[in-house]
């Protein structure tokens, strides 16, 4: 089955963003497609580089990069709600006038647009959304 | 992408005090330019977004409440709102602003409907895509 998911909720508050990635995990393992994860509201908070949790926690971002990493999975942070919440890439960072080192996009997160969020409901057999 | 999809945005949060309702809002509206088969439900304190007369100023956030008056101009025409919600915090349909759409003749109807619990959930059923906010 071809699957998007929706993660709508920043990590350690909510155990949304951890549910999301077990789910896409376990659907990965069992053969089937992920066409997108899309990170909207706080769960943009997922995609910053900068979290540093104790050692024996998880790692809730590393988790998202390996995945992706491994699966070459798409995973698209939503450009307005980072905007919102001091995430930002490369080119957003410069655009902004932040400064030099500013961007906090983690790897395999890629900043992007609402349309995204839309076309994934459309292309996928099912659309999963982990909120609140 | 020609095929078209029913779209469902679930709204179940109060329209302050959380982003939810503002960021649902938005994606409603990039969401028109896709040309889908959209339908917006609003429940559980959800209903509270549609509430007429809303004054944000107090509160220092932004009032987006005259957004709603204009989905029609995106042509978002159905806005399911659940009864037992709305009569479970006091509010009844004459506390709703008014929201319509223009018809085929160019008639402005309402766009607003009142259903039951049962009746949303036969609409959620029917739906292809439910993102819930």
């Amino acid at each position: 089955m071809k699957l998007a998911v929706v993660v709508n909720e920043g990590p350690y508050t909510h155990q949304a963003s951890d549910t999301a990635y077990q789910f896409t995990r376990a659907a990965l393992e069992k053969g089937h497609e992920i066409y997108r994860v899309f990170f909207y509201h706080d769960g943009v908070n997922n995609a910053t580089r900068l979290t540093v949790p104790p050692q024996d926690e998880r790692n809730v971002q590393k988790n998202w990069s390996e995945l992706s990493e491994k699966h070459g999975l798409d995973m698209v942070v939503c450009i307005a709600a980072a905007q919102r919440r001091g995430i930002l890439d490369d080119n957003e960072a410069k655009r902004h006038g932040k400064g030099e080192g500013a961007a906090n996009l983690a790897p395999g997160f890629r900043i992007s647009g609402l349309g995204q969020l839309i076309e994934a409901g459309i292309q996928a057999d099912r659309l999963v959304v982990f909120g609140d | 992408m020609s095929d078209t999809k029913r779209f469902l945005y679930v709204n179940r949060k109060a329209p302050h005090g959380t982003v939810y309702a503002l960021e649902s809002l938005e994606v409603v509206l990039i969401g028109a330019a896709f040309e889908q088969d959209v339908s917006l439900a609003f429940l559980d304190d959800g209903v509270f977004q549609l509430v007429k007369k809303q004054v944000t100023t107090g509160i220092g956030v932004k009032n987006f409440a005259p957004v709603y008056r204009a989905l029609g101009d995106y042509e978002v025409k159905k806005l399911f709102v659940e009864r037992e919600s709305l009569e479970e915090r006091g509010l009844t349909e004459d506390d709703l602003m008014e929201i319509t759409h223009e018809n085929d003749d160019e008639e402005d109807v309402n766009s607003v409907e009142i259903v039951d619990r049962a009746r949303m959930a036969e609409i959620m059923a029917a739906q292809d895509v439910v993102l819930s906010f």
